[in-house]
């Protein structure tokens, strides 16, 4: 047995059973479709997140057509999408949806599901030491759920009045009403019913997540043992678990206005000239509700990021990450502070100003352990040795935008300045940078640095490199010169300037921004092609440990099978980050302390 | 046939790209794979540092050729406080962001692998830590300092003798409603809107305060250096009251009134003036998502003397004239009698 493992490492004990017991056929559906390894699971979401960021990109460059070529006919828009784009014009209920659609999907099921759960998936039981996550069913419906949650908003693309079209933080009554937007009529309720089952997608996931960190690690593996990665992933399924039912009820209150007539949100409204009967609701409750999860959410997305960069920092620094304690601190501050800042979002809304005030002084104070997180990363490779991998350069990419884009928070955080650049693609900017381009960025860093581990061959070099440097260049054309837009007041979510006297100046802006879209775009399209190409045909890897790294994923075989490690859980002895130390180039977390060995 | 050549353009360059990054996976392993590998170090550690400085005069061009295309003159007394703490937040951050970015990029740059040296066991040192909690507080506190002194000072009670008036959101489009010589809003109800009889707001008649209320859409009219209050609403869905140049803005939310209150400091005739344009208007955009009509949510604002504004006002009349003609004696004097008459009628 033991011997034909060697021979494949592939296969495990498991399979190799499923192998000898029954055909070949199912053993591919418990492999690949049902399976219950994390690691599958993992690549099931990682895949599924791809196709998704494809879709939801590829919107991005239709609205950005119309964005920067306003005047233009692309008949083949036409061609493609019918009524909606007439006369190879973007129709402005195809354009709201388009946004909508964009908006959801890389919030929620790329850069949440994807991101969580490929990377929780993968690396919590390979870096804690343990054969699985605590439930593996759990953590295969956990994959179905999503998979459910897909189908009904893809289905949604597909209806006749088309999808949600409120933006994706789908406010009532804009999202309750049929008759104030088409996207309303039944669209809405598809993207409920798809949040509702993402929502226990994500439930199920981090509960798992959570109790395998807590109580799987092997053994010596004491919490401050535990990568960085760890922590962040941590604190970011804490995040979702208490923040996600808040989203829940919230948009369930919202189906019970839309379709059972309770006045929730709705109060005195007239709309297409028809008197509603509900009064008595609030509209603002629903953004409440909303921004309680939504701005967790920001720091679901954000924080395995930011464990991923830290640990990939300071593996090609081959540096120690710097303070590491301070970063675990910070990520519990965050945690924290991500719950009472939420009323940010909504400083003009009528909101109490002495609350508003409340809320200013929150939002900023979770800018001290922002600062933190940067400062630790530049120390951590001040004096390293750094070897620019295309995970190294993502990483540092993802150090270069979060300042960017944590800088203009404390603008956004600051009410006063707020009032002007509110609704402005001054925030359009601020969330990119911060949130989306940082959290690919994070999630680039992680897939270069983990392809061998996932894959057991190495992605195209020179192709990342071209991502890379293409990618940060694009996106800083794109979204640093949307802060101006901003700041002369330009609202977001504007198809069409010509009617304006005020926002009509950025024309020729407008269209070089589209240009780099599309160009980024493409080059994304590579990426996804690098990386499928790279599953069948990559480079392989030969060997066990090939960025010599301390963490215990990396002493699993090449190709781990289900249980990960082929013989005995390791036996942990120190924290993750002795790289340079004692002159040695890095100690493997699972090297007993040496007797001469300096403390840190 | 042009989005043909494209794709077919695209594809090409697709595939030579790939092809030579396949060959340069070979020829590295034919160079010996750790050479190779060093090169590609040097080459991105270079590019890194090209990076930042091209970045930087990025930075500055950007800044250079859309500066004169933002902000301009603040309108209003509160937009010049907004503009202040702007600054103010720039200068801080500004220092924060080169620091952090040069420092990020020049040590990506120096401390590239090299065989020269070994990378720095540095674990922690709380001294540094402590530093770094405690400078970006203190500029925390200074930002938060300020930005709620203008943040009170914004949205504190408005002055006495400030104007009302009340601006009322739907899709998509504004209207406005003047209090008259009362100064008073008279009451509304959502379910008496009927813009068939002119009764747009849903205003209720029986209210006397109604009587002298004048109501108007599209452009709104204000007094230089008077204060001006807004009483915020919305008939359908959330829209948004964003004034650009006096930097103002509040949701327009059905069911829940908003105000919020500023001081124009210049008429629209000074305003052309200023910014050296002769079309200048002062504009309202909606500035909240409210379907499809959101982009083209337009209404406008003159700014002006208050003799020029008595005037204008002067010529309007009260909507409860216009939805009861019955009761305005410039219209039912002559035939008052047949008015009545009628009116009974209508009654049985
Ligand atoms: C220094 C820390 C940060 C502060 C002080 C901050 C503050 C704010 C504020 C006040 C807003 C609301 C602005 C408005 O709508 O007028 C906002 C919007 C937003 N922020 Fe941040 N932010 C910070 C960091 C982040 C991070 C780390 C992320 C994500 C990873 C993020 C993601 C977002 C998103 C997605 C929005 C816009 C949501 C929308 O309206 O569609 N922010 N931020
Ligand atoms: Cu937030
Ligand atoms: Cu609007």
């Amino acid at each position: 047995m033991s011997e034909a493992m060697n021979i494949h490492p592939g296969t495990t004990a498991a399979v190799a059973v499923h192998h000898d017991g029954h055909g070949h056929h199912q053993s591919f559906i418990s492999k690949y479709i049902f399976s219950q390894d994390h690691k599958t699971i993992s690549k099931q979401f990682l895949i599924t997140g791809i196709i998704w960021a494809m879709i939801g990109g590829l919107f991005s460059v239709l609205f950005r057509l119309q964005l920067g070529f306003p005047d233009q006919s692309f008949p083949i828009l036409e061609t493609f999408f019918g009524h909606w784009a007439k006369g190879g014009h973007i129709q402005p209920e195809f354009y709201y949806a388009l946004i909508t659609m964009h908006g959801t999907i890389l919030v929620f099921f790329v850069l949440t599901a994807g991101m969580s759960g490929t990377f929780a998936n993968f690396l919590i039981p390979l870096q804690v030491g343990a054969r699985d996550m605590a439930s593996p069913f759990l953590n295969m419906l956990s994959y179905w759920f999503f998979f459910l949650a897909s189908i009904i908003m893809l289905t949604s693309l597909f209806i006749s009045t088309g999808p949600a079209a409120g933006g994706w933080t789908i406010y009532p009554p804009l999202s309750a009403l049929g008759e104030a937007s088409a996207g309303s009529i039944h669209g809405m309720d598809y993207w409920i019913i798809s949040m509702a089952m993402f929502i226990v997608s994500s439930l199920l996931g981090g509960i798992n997540y959570i109790t395998t960190i807590l109580n799987m690690r092997t053994r010596g593996m004491s919490m401050t043992r535990m990568p960085l990665t760890m922590w962040a992933l941590l604190f970011t399924a804490i995040l979702g678990v208490l923040s996600f039912p808040v989203l829940l009820s919230g948009v369930l209150l919202l189906f019970f206005d839309r379709n059972l007539g309770t006045s929730f949100y709705l109060s005195d409204i007239v709309v297409n000239g028809q008197i509603l009967p509900n009064e008595g609701g609030s509209a603002i409750l629903f953004q409440h509700l909303f921004w309680f999860l939504g701005h967790p959410e920001v720091y679901i997305i954000i924080l395995p990021a930011m464990g991923i960069v830290s640990e990939i920092l300071s593996v090609n620094s081959r540096k120690p990450i710097f303070g590491y304690m301070a970063m675990v601190g910070s990520l519990f501050a965050i945690t924290i502070l991500a719950f009472l800042v939420w009323a940010h979002h909504m400083f003009v809304t009528g909101l109490n100003p002495f609350l508003g005030s409340v809320f200013v002084l929150l939002t900023l104070l979770i800018a001290v352990p922002s600062a933190i997180k940067v400062f630790n990363w530049l120390t951590t490779i001040w004096r390293g040795n750094i070897r620019f991998t295309p995970a190294t350069l993502f990483s540092i990419g993802f150090v270069s935008l979060f300042i960017s884009g944590g800088l203009t928070g404390i603008f956004v955080g600051n009410s006063t300045i707020d009032i002007h650049i509110h609704d402005t693609m001054f925030i359009v900017a601020h969330f990119h940078i911060v949130m989306g381009v940082a959290a690919f960025f994070g999630m680039f860093s992680g897939l270069y640095h983990w392809f061998p581990k996932m894959f057991g061959r190495y992605m195209n070099n020179t192709l990342g490199y071209i991502h890379f440097w293409v990618t940060i260049v694009g996106a800083y054309l794109i979204f640093w010169p949307m802060h101006y837009q901003g700041l002369a007041g330009m609202p977001r979510r504007y198809l069409d300037k010509s009617g304006w006297a005020s926002f009509n100046q950025f024309t020729e802006l407008d269209k070089m921004i589209t240009i780099v879209t599309i160009i980024v775009f493409a080059v994304q399209l590579m990426f996804v092609f690098n990386f499928f190409y790279s599953i069948f045909k990559g480079r392989k890897v030969n060997k066990l440990n090939p960025w010599g790294a301390t963490t215990l994923e990396w002493t699993t075989p090449i190709r781990p099978g289900h249980g990960n490690w082929e013989g005995e859980i390791p036996e942990v002895h120190r924290w993750a980050y002795d790289y340079g130390k004692d002159g040695r180039d890095f100690i493997p977390q699972t090297e007993k302390i040496g007797e001469n060995e300096s403390k840190h | 046939m042009q989005t043909f050549f494209i794709i077919v353009i695209l594809a090409l360059g697709f595939l030579i790209t790939f092809q030579i990054a396949k060959a340069s996976e070979y020829v590295a392993i034919l160079r010996g794979e750790e050479k190779s590998r060093k090169q590609t170090n040097k080459i991105n550690g270079f590019l890194l540092l090209v990076f930042l400085i091209v970045g930087l005069f990025g930075v500055y061009y950007c800044n250079e050729t859309l500066k004169g295309k933002i902000l301009g003159a603040a309108a209003s007394e509160q937009g010049v406080l907004i503009d202040k703490m702007l600054y103010i937040t720039i200068a801080i951050t500004g220092v924060v962001f080169f620091a952090t970015q040069i420092a990020l990029f020049w040590f990506s740059y120096k401390y590239q692998e090299s065989d020269k040296r070994k990378a720095y066991y540095y674990p922690h040192n709380n001294k540094l830590e402590v530093i770094w909690t405690v400078i970006p507080a203190i500029a925390l506190t200074v930002l938060v300092g300020f930005g709620l002194f203008y943040w009170f000072k914004i949205t504190g009670k408005a002055p006495k003798n400030a104007m009302v008036v009340e601006v009322t959101g739907k899709q998509f489009g504004w209207e406005f409603r003047y209090p008259g010589p009362d100064g008073i809003l008279g009451k509304k109800y959502y379910k008496y809107i009927d813009p068939a009889k002119n009764n747009s707001l849903g205003q209720i008649w029986d209210d006397p305060a109604n009587h002298d209320d004048v109501w108007m859409e599209q452009e709104m009219h204000l007094v230089v250096n008077k204060p001006v209050q807004l009483v915020i609403g919305s008939k359908d869905v959330i829209h948004d009251v964003g004034l650009v140049h006096f930097r103002m803005k509040m949701d327009a939310v059905p069911g829940t009134p908003t105000t919020m209150w500023f001081t124009p400091k210049y008429t629209t005739a000074e305003m052309k003036k200023i910014t050296g344009n002769p079309n200048f208007v002062y504009e309202i955009s909606c500035d909240q998502m409210c379907g499809k009509g959101h982009y083209s949510m337009r209404g406008t604002i003159v700014v002006e003397t208050q003799a020029e504004f008595d005037a204008w006002m002067a010529g309007k009349k009260p909507q409860y004239l216009v939805a009861n003609p019955d009761k305005d004696p410039s219209v039912a004097k002559p035939d008052s009698t047949k008015a009545i008459a009628s009116a009974a009628i209508n009654n049985k």
